[in-house]
């Protein structure tokens, strides 16, 4: 027996279905769950617990799921001064990281050494990680962190993700 | 029990090596002329003077003046809860005085630092490691003539360091000078050490 | 839970586990012989520098009998920045900013230390007056405050109670409230400066003051009924980490670490500074030097700066805050745009900084984290020959290779927690 198809409309189905691209549903499941990789070094990664923590309240935003490992982790906050002695530990981590992954430079110091020019800082997180998304404050309030994430929510909605060929880690 | 009367104890138990007690600040400051002798009066200084606690233990570099060292030692007592500074001077060729670790436990870590920042070291320590800076770093970063952004070194295995930029940085100064003005390189046009 | 209390009480290990398979050697017989012969195997343990118990960027490198830490070797500098270099290369002034990020749990503490430690050097320490002395007083407890509060929260949840945490943080979440009307920041705040401070308390900050006490102690109550006699944390930390009275003088230890301990020493009693001789306060001291006693010093700590503050709000004065020396302080915005002689002042300060004295100094102020110290050697000028700082955390963690040896892996959380330490002021 043969039967048409039904395009487009359907009012039987109306309400239950959504119709839109793989792209876009897998994309909207991931960046509402963001889990960050705290990369706590010094004074923002106080303000980010202060992000996790009750009044500011990160899981809001799903990204309340901290994993101090990298490999459960996609998105690594990077808080506070890295120093060319830690540079190596916080490379290694990244490296870590399943893709796809993201990177939150949180502060001037984690941004470009902020106000630490001296001999032992790294100049800037980004001379060894690739960084999506610059805070500025010294600490930046938790709201401006807050402001980071949906920042990169919304790169990843954008991403394409079934076109992208990630490399293997 | 004051610091000027443990002082003067001091003097009179080593009366060739202390120097008469300075006070500045209300607070109490001997010389030790002799650098191998720190570990003998630091013991007597503990067990005979009841400074059982080392507050502190830091240096200075006088760059261009001799003696180039100055160790400085804050000894406290829990009990008479009196303060005394010990300074010891200590030429740059000489650059090693025994270790007061085995007095004080606190101690160690103190001297591990002391070496790490101005490569002074420790005979007779027993862990004498860079603290601070990793194994394998070059420079002795607190010396005067390190310059504060730091020097260039590339240790593809160990770490890299470039220098900070600095250029219109409020505070890039250089050592020595008279006053501030003559190290503020603001006033003279120059922005890098 | 005794046996395990016990267990540790034995300095070498190796001897431990020989007894204790020499003892069940008629059960496991024949198998005890190889198990003797195993004991030689050690396994290196990397913990840190990214560890959430770390608190930061600590890494401490454990040789592993089994479960028992046979050897401690800490690795720091993970966060050294290079303060001491940079406060050579600026005006005194200049550095304050920087003393809020050694220890970044209690910033106005920091802050009050530093400008104290300047002040001693130029004499003028004796001549803040009285309304400047109370706040900065009060600064320091609600510093003191915050900073247990973290290390308090941070413990419990390392040790595995969660709840805690979240209880702390609320009421740190007020005092960043206090700080922000206060000084515009939440914690890098910067506000004292050399012979006073940045500005006066804002209109209605005392009422707010007093309720954030009325409410915090409540708070203390309700995190003391989740922790003080809950089974799982006073196993995990009575009897464990035992520092002797004797090790934590040779240490030098400080602040509640010291005070666990048993030695009855206290800065802010012993050589008050600010108008701490004129307040009344108790110091809490431990009896066995275990965790649970500096636990227990802290949670006593926070109730005393509670009654300290209410004094100071109770008896704060009126008046400038900052001392009428046109040498020291920043005048008036006001007059330096119309008056030529503050102008004057005012370009001398910003430009070459506080005129200070040839001359050394230590001092040392009661830190929420112990005694931090400032030993400035000055050359006379605005700029110090040499700045050295006494961190206390970088003295309290020099204990580690000493402590940690005898104990069980999952000590040495409790141990990390309870010394309670800021790598932003140990490694400067």
């Amino acid at each position: 027996m043969q039967q048409t198809a039904e395009i487009g409309y359907n009012s039987k189905v109306e309400g239950d279905v959504i119709v839109t691209r793989a792209d876009a549903a897998l994309n909207w499941c991931r960046k509402n769950s963001l889990w960050p990789m705290p990369m706590g070094l010094a004074c923002c990664a106080i303000e980010l617990m202060a992000a996790g923590a009750s009044r500011f309240d990160i899981s809001r935003f799903g990204s309340e799921v901290m994993r101090f490992s990298p490999r459960q982790s996609d998105l690594m906050i990077v808080a506070g001064t890295v120093t060319y002695k830690m540079a190596l530990a916080v490379k290694r981590i990244y490296d870590q990281m399943p893709e796809p992954k993201w990177v939150i430079a949180m502060g001037a110091c984690a941004s470009t050494g902020g106000m630490y020019r001296s001999y032992a800082v790294l100049q800037g997180v980004d001379n060894i990680i690739p960084v999506d998304v610059y805070v500025a404050g010294c600490p930046p309030r938790p709201e401006a962190l807050l402001d980071a994430l949906i920042k990169v929510q919304n790169k990843v909605a954008k991403e394409p993700l079934l076109s992208t060929q990630w490399k293997a880690p | 029990m004051t610091s000027l009367e443990l002082a003067e104890k001091l003097k009179l138990q080593f009366p060739a090596l202390i120097s008469a007690p300075a006070e500045f600040r209300g607070e109490i400051t001997v010389q030790l002329s002799e650098p191998s002798q720190v570990a003998e009066v630091c013991r007597f200084a503990k067990q005979s003077l009841q400074f059982d606690y080392l507050v502190d233990l830091s240096s200075v570099d006088n760059y261009g003046d001799e003696p180039r060292w100055v160790l400085v030692y804050e000894l406290y007592g829990l009990e008479h809860r009196c303060h005394l500074r010990l300074k010891i001077s200590l030429s740059e060729e000489a650059g090693e005085l025994p270790t007061v670790s085995d007095v004080w436990r606190t101690a160690n870590w103190h001297e591990r630092e002391i070496y790490d920042m101005m490569g002074i070291r420790f005979s007779g320590h027993p862990d004498l490691r860079r603290i601070l800076m990793w194994e394998g770093y070059p420079h002795y970063p607190l010396r005067k003539d390190f310059p504060l952004a730091g020097k260039q070194t590339d240790l593809p295995d160990v770490a890299f360091t470039n220098p900070a930029p600095l250029e219109g940085g409020p505070f890039v100064t250089v050592a020595g000078g008279s006053d501030t003005l003559a190290r503020e390189p603001r006033a003279r046009g120059e922005l890098t050490p | 839970m005794s046996v395990h209390i016990q267990d540790i009480q034995f300095k070498e290990p190796s001897a431990r586990v020989k007894e204790r398979f020499q003892s069940a050697s008629p059960v496991i017989s024949g198998a005890s012989e190889d198990l003797i012969d195993m004991q030689g195997e050690k396994m290196v343990l990397n913990l840190g520098p990214s560890h959430p118990a770390t608190h930061g960027v600590l890494r401490v490198i454990l040789e592993m009998d089994g479960e028992f830490i046979t050897k401690a070797t800490p690795d720091i500098g993970f966060l050294h920045r290079g303060d001491e270099k940079i406060a050579e290369n600026m005006t005194y002034t200049q550095f304050i900013p920087y003393t809020d990020r050694l220890d970044y749990l209690g910033p106005l503490a920091n802050n009050v230390a530093y400008v104290l430690a300047v002040e001693k050097l130029m004499g003028i320490d004796k001549s803040l007056t009285p309304r400047c002395q109370y706040i900065r007083v009060i600064c320091c407890e609600l510093a003191r405050i915050s900073a247990h509060l973290l290390g308090l929260g941070a413990f419990a949840m390392d040790v595995g109670a969660m709840t805690v945490f979240l209880h702390t943080f609320q009421e740190r979440e007020k005092i960043y409230d206090l700080c922000e009307s206060l000084t515009g920041a939440r914690f890098t705040t910067t506000y004292t400066r050399i012979g006073g401070l940045s500005r006066d308390l804002p209109d209605g900050w005392v009422a707010q003051c007093r309720k954030f006490l009325a409410e915090v102690v409540v708070n203390f109550d309700e995190s003391e009924t989740l922790l003080t006699r809950n089974k799982i944390w006073v196993d995990r930390t009575k009897g464990v980490g035992v520092i002797s009275r004797e090790m934590a003088v040779d240490y030098a230890l400080s602040g509640p670490n010291l005070r666990g301990s048993g030695v009855n020493f206290d800065l802010r009693k012993a050589h008050p500074y600010l108008v701490y001789d004129q307040l009344e306060f108790d110091i809490p001291i431990g009896s066995v030097g275990d965790c649970y006693d500096r636990y227990l010093v802290r949670m006593e700590e926070m109730r005393q700066s509670v009654r300290i503050i209410q004094q100071c709000l109770d008896r704060l004065p009126g008046g400038s805050v900052n001392i009428p020396d046109g040498k020291v302080v920043l005048p008036e915005k006001g007059k330096v745009l119309s008056s030529m002689e503050e102008l004057i002042h005012q370009f001398i300060l910003v430009t070459q900084g506080v005129d200070a004295p040839p001359g050394e100094v230590y001092f040392g102020a009661e830190n929420p984290k112990g005694e931090l110290g400032f030993y400035i050697n000055s050359r006379g000028g605005g700029t110090p020959h040499r700045m050295k700082i006494r961190a206390p955390s970088f003295v309290n963690l020099s204990i580690l290779p000493e402590l940690l040896p005898g104990h069980l892996m999952s000590d040495t959380v409790s141990i990390l927690g309870s010394l309670d330490f800021v790598m932003g002021e140990c490694d400067r």
